[in-house]
């Protein structure tokens, strides 16, 4: 059976796609878009990986990720931020916070895929 | 005498080839020894009419005492050279190149007064893109539509056989996405489309009040004459394109007239004349709060300034979060145009003490720094109480000081505008980066 990858997403089309091309490669896909419901999920099962959007209603990407990290189950989870806002801060804020790989949108799928494959090896 | 020497002290030179003392000179043209003492210490600017009347005392033409166009090209020249790192650059063959090259001087002069203007642009598009909520979010709609559609895309293109319901899933999702990318992007260039000068667009309603006010002069002569329908100037107004600014805009001249009447323009000019520019005398006489004084002398025409020797002032009013609420540019002392202003702003001084007033001389950061001299209050807006929070207003006015000024005592303090726009590296204040300097 695949490895496990969590998405908290809230545009229903880049999850879509997302889950497509995932699923299609192997992965047990989950998708959320709530990032408050998902915390306490990632806490009870943690998946095997996290696609994390940065900016999510209600709970930031950021927040997400610092709850992640102060927890021990989840401390070197493998996590992906994605996101539009491509500002130097971000990108510094989330290696800041523990991130494993940082990636802007828009991507390119082999390249999601790519940094998915990449981080389940490590 | 040097061809950049400014017109108080041509004034001052030409008196005494003359062989004229202040005072003779004084009552020949109707002004007080102590108001030419200023004028020749270029601490007043000139009137058109005055100059007239130096000139013709002093048997000269007007423009042999006003900064010449040499003048202009030289301080162009010096500006250019002040801003490059070139060392060994001949500044004291400044005037040798002026005067054998005015062509190429004219060209480089034109080229600075581009370069500071292009500054203020990106200053402008720099605060824009960081601070208004609207445009990030616009933009991070079109980021997310495209990333969808270039996902999407992608899989559809794919030489792998997709399953039939997936595929019209993604055709479905493609179309959406499409549909919300082209309303975006209407929204944002009709967004965009608002921008009414080249230097920057209008956003907010404090903004459009702004523009609105630029085009009055910040200055409503209906309003000196009594009127009190304040919905008559603010109707029908191309700037005031929303109902927020039309709001504020009649806030506004509710204050405006306020002021207005407690400090009659032609009093209050009288009253200039007299003491100069000495907001703490002017108060006093008048019996009104600081803070209106303030208000009153930012907002009177330009001519009834000039008459009294004095430039064009800025405003700014802020309240007790910091937010401005309330701005009237003056040439040199930018103020941004999102976020707050530089925390060192008397402005904000003046909020960690309510009803002191607070005089202080500035110098704003860069190589090319100008000074001016601040006053600024603050005082409370809300009834005293105990179980309610209290809100003040702090206001600060703006002078320029003439470059040729004797130099204040204390020495003046060092100031920006916003950080991210700020020379002055080593700064206490400083509470990010600055754009335009490389290692902040």
């Amino acid at each position: 059976m695949g490895k496990r990858v969590l998405v908290i997403e809230d545009e229903p089309n880049i999850s879509e796609a997302l889950r497509f091309i995932l699923s299609r490669n192997g992965w047990r896909v989950e998708v959320t878009a709530d990032g408050q419901a998902a915390l306490g999920s990632l806490s009870q099962d943690p998946p095997d990986l996290l696609i994390l959007d940065l900016m999510l209603p209600g709970v930031s990407g950021f927040d997400i990720l610092r709850d992640l990290r102060a927890r021990e189950d989840t401390q070197s989870l493998p996590v992906l931020m994605l996101t539009a806002k491509g500002q130097a801060a971000d990108r510094i804020e989330a290696e800041r916070l523990g991130v494993t790989r940082f990636m802007t949108k828009p991507f390119a799928n082999a390249d999601v895929l790519a940094a998915v494959h990449e981080m389940a090896q490590t | 005498m040097p061809r950049t020497a400014l017109t108080g002290t041509r004034i001052r030179a030409r008196r005494n080839l003359r062989g004229l003392r202040q005072a003779e000179l004084a009552r020949e043209v109707g002004i007080s020894p102590s108001f030419l003492n200023l004028i020749e210490h270029n601490r007043r600017k000139v009137n058109p009419q005055l100059l007239e009347a130096l000139a013709e005392a002093l048997g000269v033409s007007a423009d042999a005492l006003i900064e010449d166009q040499d003048g202009r090209l030289i301080e162009g020249a010096r500006a250019a050279a002040q801003r490059s790192d070139a060392a060994g650059t001949e500044l004291e063959r400044i005037d040798e190149f002026t005067s054998r090259f005015p062509g190429w001087a004219k060209v480089l002069a034109e080229t600075q007064a581009r370069v500071e203007r292009l500054e203020r642009v990106i200053e402008s598009l720099n605060d824009r893109m960081t601070h208004d909520p609207y445009l990030g979010e616009a933009l991070h709609e079109i980021i997310s539509a495209v990333t969808s559609v270039q996902s999407t895309a992608s899989i559809l293109t794919d030489a792998e056989e997709i399953d039939a319901d997936w595929q019209a899933r993604f055709h479905r999702n493609i179309l959406q996405d499409s549909a919300r990318l082209a309303e975006g992007a209407v929204a944002l260039v009709n967004y965009l489309d608002t921008v009414q000068t080249d230097e920057a667009g209008l956003a907010a309603p404090l903004e459009e009040v702004e523009a609105w006010l630029t085009r009055q002069g910040f200055h409503l002569p209906e309003i000196e004459q009594g009127l009190t329908d304040m919905d008559v100037l603010v109707r029908g107004q191309v700037e005031l394109s929303s109902e927020a600014s039309r709001v504020l805009a009649q806030s506004w001249l509710a204050q405006f007239a306020a002021d207005a009447a407690v400090l009659p323009l032609e009093a209050l000019s009288d009253a200039l004349s007299d003491t100069g520019l000495a907001p703490e005398a002017l108060a006093a006489r008048f019996g009104v709060p600081f803070d209106q004084v303030l208000r009153r002398l930012a907002l009177m025409p330009e001519k009834v300034l000039q008459a009294v020797g004095l430039p064009p002032l800025g405003l700014v009013i802020c309240d007790s979060s910091g937010t401005m609420v309330f701005r009237r540019a003056v040439e040199g002392f930018r103020l941004p145009r999102f976020g707050g202003g530089c925390p060192l702003w008397p402005l904000y001084q003046a909020l960690q003490r309510p009803h002191v007033p607070l005089r202080q001389s500035l110098l704003t950061a860069g190589r090319l720094g100008r000074r001016y001299l601040a006053y600024a209050v603050a005082v409370p807006i809300t009834p005293p109480a105990f179980e309610a929070p209290s809100v003040l207003r702090a206001t600060m006015l703006i002078v320029p000081q003439p470059a040729g000024a004797a130099q204040a005592e204390p020495a003046p303090v060092p100031v920006g505008s916003s950080c991210r726009t700020c020379a002055q590296l080593e700064c206490i204040a400083r509470r990010e980066p600055s754009i335009l300097v490389t290692g902040a």
